[in-house]
């Protein structure tokens, strides 16, 4: 199938909050090996100028991917999940997520195309605090491969 | 030892990091980050759509990925763009070696306020696994 370019700039309803704990963070730099004293530490976090624990750089991914995965829901956009692949990954940080954040999700469809018969959907996440400042903006491309499509 | 900006010319490359992945690592990436797609723990659901064997998650290479580049800085809040492309997957085989992961970076811009554009290289087995892999970061 081919992606309806009226899609472009369709943007959905913000997320339900997401509370940054400091134990996710703390397990999130373990799971890739990010041992900074400043994913864990609070003093040593402090001691660098942020409020509390802060979380390795590509943490956003924990709210942003589900955000982005609600275009796959939209019965309008009908990307069939099965064959949805992770094509590229951005994150432009506003500032360190860190510990205490009440971060707020809101996707927006920024560009379709088809590729070699892949459908290319690139859906950007602002991720807010609760009362509204910018702390991080991630872009997900995702791929729908076609059948015989090549992207992995 | 650390990045210093008066230090950092295009060019400079930074040193290569290894890091080795197991089947083990992936299964507590995927506790942490809450994606349990099976390609990433299942070799049965892996081949069944057409991959060699189970592979990591994208955004595991990607996180990997980032900590050349925060061991390098010495801070991790001063990444502050970082982008890449999913080229091939890390196959993950079921032993105890795992696969290996290198990457290597250099510095493709100067920009301003103390920031440079780094460019990374990420291989495993030989290949290409990300590419165009861009980092923004904020020298101290």
């Amino acid at each position: 199938m081919v992606l309806d370019r009226e899609l472009v700039g369709r943007s959905y309803p913000p997320s339900a909050v997401y509370e940054v704990g400091r134990a996710k963070i703390a397990e999130f730099a373990a799971a890739v090996g990010a041992t900074d004293a400043v994913h864990r530490d609070p003093d040593a976090a402090r001691a660098a100028g942020h409020p509390h624990v802060i979380a390795p750089p590509t943490f956003a991914i924990v709210v942003s991917l589900e955000a982005a995965f609600v275009v796959l829901g939209d019965p309008e956009v009908g990307l069939d999940y099965s064959r949805v692949v992770h094509g590229e990954q951005k994150f432009a940080h506003h500032r360190p997520i860190h510990a205490g954040d009440r971060l707020v999700a809101t996707t927006t469809i920024d560009a379709v195309r088809s590729v070699a018969g892949n459908d290319l959907l690139t859906a950007r996440v602002e991720l807010t605090t609760e009362g509204g400042e910018a702390v991080c903006t991630t872009v997900s491309m995702l791929v729908a491969r076609g059948e015989g499509g090549g992207a992995a | 030892m650390t990045a210093s900006p008066a230090d950092v010319v295009v060019g400079t490359e930074l040193p290569e990091f290894v890091v080795r992945v197991t089947r083990a690592d992936l299964v507590r990436y995927a506790g942490a980050s809450g994606d349990f797609n099976p390609i990433h723990w299942s070799d049965r659901v892996a081949t069944s759509v057409g991959l060699p064997g189970v592979i990591a998650h994208g955004m595991f290479t990607m996180a990997v990925a980032a900590r050349a580049v925060t061991a390098w800085t010495g801070d991790p809040a001063g990444l502050v763009e970082y982008q890449v492309r999913f080229g091939r997957p890390v196959v993950v085989p079921d032993d105890d070696e795992g696969a290996e992961v290198t990457v290597r970076g250099k510095v493709g811009a100067v920009l301003e306020n103390g920031r440079v554009r780094v460019d990374l290289t990420v291989t495993s087995g030989g290949e290409k696994v990300l590419s165009l892999a861009r980092a923004t970061v904020q020298l101290r």
